[in-house]
C-alpha cells in the first residue's frame, strides 16, 4: 500500500487547569489510506471531536496538544504556525461540521462564498470562480444551481445547507475531507441523503474522510474502517464490517448490543453497559473500561492495554489473546 | 385491538397555529394570515398496559399530538378522552383535576425538564404533594426512597442537586418524578434522543421493566424507528400532521404498506451488513404552511397519480394495517 494521506501517532491531548493537566486523548493512532473512509465512533466525551479538531489545528484554546505527531502526506502539520495552517485547511484538508450555519456566513449569498473560497485557493477569474461554483452546487445536487447562486443561507433548508457547506469543503479538491457529525442535525430521510453524497463525492475524487459521529448506523453505511474510542483512546479499530459484525472489544460489543435494530425481535433486551462513561478528572487507572466491563480482571485494574491485533482488527484489551483463539 | 375499552381515544385531533406576521407588517406588506395546520383529523386508540408510538420527521407534529393528549395545548379541534373522560370539554372540568394524577410526561432534554435550585428528592415530591397524595413527611421521604430505588438510583441521591447527575441519571429522575403519583399512562416525548446509545439502552431496558412492573400505558413519539420499534406493539407514521400509516410494528417493518413508510424504512442504516437492496431517497419535507394539495407526499411518491394530487386520501384498514395512501387502496402498491 502507498503511504498514508493523514498518519496520527500517539497523539495526546490535554487542558491546562488549576488541579493539574487533564488529558483528553490519551495517546492515540492511526492512519488514514488515499480514497479511505475512517470512521471514528465514541459516545460524549470520548474524545473523537477533539482528534479531528487537533488534526486540522482548530483545538479551541487552553486545549492543545502534549504529544505525538500528525502527517498529511508525510509532512509534519502538527507543529505549523498559525498562518501556515490557515493555508493548509481548505485548502488541503476540508472540513464539515454538525450544524451547516456555523460554516455559512449569514449575511452573505451562497455563491460569494464558494466563490471567495475558490479565489483563495486558486488564480482564477472571477468569472471563472464563478462557473465553477455553479458546478460544484450542481454536483452536490442543488436543482437550479444558475439561480440558487444568489440566494443567502437562510433560504436554504437544513440538508441543502449542509449540500453547500460540503460544496465549500470540497471546493478546492483537498486530500482528506473531515466531517464532524455532518448528519447529526438532519431528518433521517435526509442524513441518508447527505451519506450518499459523501460517499459518492469522495469516491469520485477519491479523497479520504475522516468521519467522526456518535451513530454506529452511519459508520456502517459509509466507512471503510472504523476506530471505536473510549475515555480519549481507540478501544478497537478495524475493517467496519469485522467490528460491526464481531466487534472483540468488551465495550464495542456492549455498545452494538445497546443499539435497537430494526432486524432484532422486538422482545429481546437491549444489552446494558452498567455505569456511564468517566469524567476526565477520574479515569480509571488500567484499561479505562474496567469498572464498566463484565470481563474485567486483575491486570485490567493496573496495566493499561494498548491495541493488539486480533484478526483483522486491533483492539486495546487485555482478554484479545484468549480471544484471538477462541471461537465466538 | 378494540377488546377491552381502550384508555385513550384520540378522535380527529387537529391543532392549527395562527403565525402570521404581526397586524401592522401583514397591513403594509399587504400579506395574507398565515396558518400552520401542525396536526390534522388524527385519530387513534391506546389500550391498558399498551404502547403505541409516533415516528416522525421533525415537523410532523407528532410532539404537538403528544402535548394535546396531556393538556398542554388546546386542539383547534377534535377530543381527546382518557378512560371516558373529555380532556377538553369544559363539563368534565371536575374529573379532570382528578385524571391529571393518572397521567404524567417524560420530556427529551433532562437537563431543561429539572429544576436546577432544587434538590431531587424535592422534584420527585413535588407531584405527590400538588395532588396531595400524602402529608406526612416521613411517609412522603420514604416514597421518594423507594422511587429512587426503583428507577436505579440511591435514595441517598436524593439529597443532590440535577447538575450532579449525567444526563442518563437525570432522564431517571425524570422517570422517577413522573412515577411518584402513580399515573397509569405515560407521555413520552423523544424521551432518549438526547442520551447516547449505551445510556440510552439502559433507560430504554428502564421503561419495559416499569411498564411490565407497574402496568404502565405509553405513548412514545420518536424520530427513531428502530427506537420504536423496540419499545412499542403498534406504531404510527406521521407526515406532515396525519397519520399515513398504522400498523402492528411487526408488520410495519415487514410489509409497509404506505411509500413513505416504505422510505423511512430504506432509510434505517444497514447495522446488519447484509447489503439489502434500497432505494435512494428524494426530496424533503414541503413547507408545513403552504403543504402540498391532495396527499402531502405526493411530491416525493414514486407512485403518485392524479387522484393523490387532489384528493386527501383517508386512513383506511388493510389487513392488520391501515394506511392513507389512494394507491394502496386501489391495490396498485
Amino acid at each position: 500500500m502507498s503511504e498514508p494521506v493523514l498518519c496520527v501517532r500517539d497523539l495526546v491531548i490535554g487542558f491546562p487547569t488549576r488541579r493539574g493537566m487533564l488529558t483528553a486523548v490519551d495517546g492515540i493512532s492511526f492512519d488514514i489510506a488515499a480514497g479511505e473512509v475512517l470512521g471514528v465512533v465514541g459516545e460524549s466525551g470520548a474524545g473523537k471531536s477533539l482528534t479531528g479538531a487537533a488534526v486540522i489545528g482548530l483545538l479551541e484554546p487552553p486545549g492543545r496538544i502534549l504529544g505525538g505527531s500528525v502527517q498529511l502526506k508525510g509532512q509534519r502539520i502538527d507543529n505549523l504556525g498559525p498562518e501556515a495552517l490557515r493555508r493548509l485547511r481548505g485548502r488541503r484538508i476540508g472540513m464539515v461540521f454538525q450544524d451547516p450555519l456555523t460554516s455559512l456566513n449569514p449575511l452573505y449569498r451562497i455563491g460569494d462564498q464558494i466563490v471567495e473560497t475558490i479565489r483563495t485557493h486558486a488564480n482564477v477569474s472571477m468569472a471563472a470562480a464563478s462557473e465553477r461554483a455553479i458546478e460544484l452546487l450542481q454536483e452536490v445536487g442543488i436543482q437550479g444551481a444558475r439561480s440558487r447562486i444568489n440566494a443567502y443561507p437562510h433560504e436554504f433548508s437544513g440538508g441543502m445547507r449542509q449540500r453547500v457547506v460540503l460544496a465549500l469543503a470540497l471546493c478546492a479538491d483537498p486530500d482528506l475531507l473531515i466531517a464532524d457529525e455532518p448528519t447529526t442535525a438532519l431528518d433521517v430521510s435526509i442524513q441518508a441523503q447527505i451519506i450518499a453524497l459523501i460517499k459518492r463525492l469522495c469516491r469520485q475524487r477519491g479523497t479520504s474522510v475522516m468521519l467522526i459521529t456518535h451513530d454506529m448506523g452511519v459508520i456502517a453505511e459509509t466507512a471503510d474502517r472504523v476506530a471505536v474510542m473510549y475515555a480519549g483512546r481507540i478501544a478497537e479499530i478495524g475493517p467496519v464490517r469485522d467490528v460491526v459484525r464481531q466487534p472483540h472489544h468488551p465495550y464495542t460489543r456492549g455498545l452494538m448490543g445497546a443499539i435497537p435494530s430494526a432486524e432484532a425481535t422486538p422482545s429481546a433486551r437491549l444489552t446494558q453497559i452498567p455505569g456511564s462513561m468517566p469524567r476526565l478528572t477520574a479515569i480509571p487507572q488500567g484499561c479505562a473500561f474496567n469498572p464498566r466491563c463484565p470481563h474485567a480482571f486483575e491486570r485490567c485494574k493496573l496495566e493499561r492495554p494498548e491495541p493488539m491485533p486480533v484478526a483483522r482488527s486491533h483492539a486495546a484489551c487485555w482478554l484479545v489473546p484468549e480471544l484471538a483463539g477462541a471461537p465466538r | 385491538m378494540s377488546k377491552a375499552p381502550a384508555l385513550v381515544e384520540v378522535r380527529d385531533l387537529t391543532r392549527v397555529f395562527d403565525v402570521s406576521k404581526p397586524w401592522l407588517n401583514r397591513l403594509l406588506e399587504g400579506e395574507k394570515r398565515s396558518l400552520l395546520r401542525a396536526v390534522a383529523g388524527v385519530s387513534f386508540a391506546i389500550g391498558r398496559r399498551e404502547t403505541l408510538a409516533l415516528v416522525g420527521e421533525s415537523g410532523s407534529g407528532k410532539s404537538t399530538v403528544a402535548r394535546m393528549i396531556v393538556g398542554l395545548l388546546r386542539p383547534t379541534d377534535g377530543s381527546v378522552s382518557i378512560d371516558g373522560i373529555d380532556m377538553w370539554a369544559p363539563a368534565s372540568a371536575g374529573q379532570r383535576q382528578k385524571l391529571r394524577r393518572r397521567l404524567q410526561m417524560i420530556f427529551q432534554d433532562p437537563y431543561a425538564s429539572l429544576n436546577p435550585r432544587w434538590r431531587v428528592d424535592r422534584i420527585i415530591a413535588d407531584p405527590i404533594k400538588a395532588f396531595g397524595l400524602m402529608q406526612d413527611r416521613a411517609e412522603i421521604e420514604h416514597r421518594v426512597g423507594e422511587l429512587l430505588r426503583l428507577v436505579g438510583l440511591d435514595p441517598a441521591d436524593g439529597q443532590k442537586y440535577p447538575h450532579e447527575f449525567s444526563g442518563g441519571q437525570r432522564q431517571r429522575i425524570c422517570i422517577a418524578r413522573a412515577l411518584s403519583s402513580n399515573p397509569e399512562f405515560i407521555v413520552c416525548d423523544e424521551p432518549t434522543s438526547a442520551l447516547d446509545v449505551s445510556v440510552q439502552a439502559q433507560i430504554l431496558n428502564l421503561m419495559r421493566d416499569l411498564q411490565d412492573r407497574l402496568g404502565l400505558s405509553y405513548f412514545f413519539i420518536s424520530h427513531n424507528l428502530a427506537v420504536v420499534k423496540h419499545m412499542a406493539a403498534r406504531i404510527g407514521v406521521m407526515y406532515l400532521g396525519r397519520i399515513v400509516e398504522l400498523a402492528p410494528s411487526a408488520d410495519l417493518f415487514k410489509a409497509p404498506r404506505h411509500p413513505y413508510s416504505r422510505m423511512l424504512i430504506d432509510a434505517l442504516p444497514d447495522l446488519a451488513m447484509s447489503g439489502r437492496q434500497r432505494k435512494a431517497i428524494e426530496g424533503e419535507i414541503p413547507n408545513p404552511v403552504s403543504p402540498p394539495p391532495g396527499c402531502a407526499f405526493h411530491p416525493r411518491c414514486p407512485h403518485a397519480f392524479d387522484r393523490c394530487r387532489r384528493e386527501i386520501p383517508e386512513l383506511l384498514a388493510h389487513g392488520t394495517a391501515r394506511a392513507a395512501c389512494h394507491g394502496v387502496a386501489e391495490g396498485r402498491i
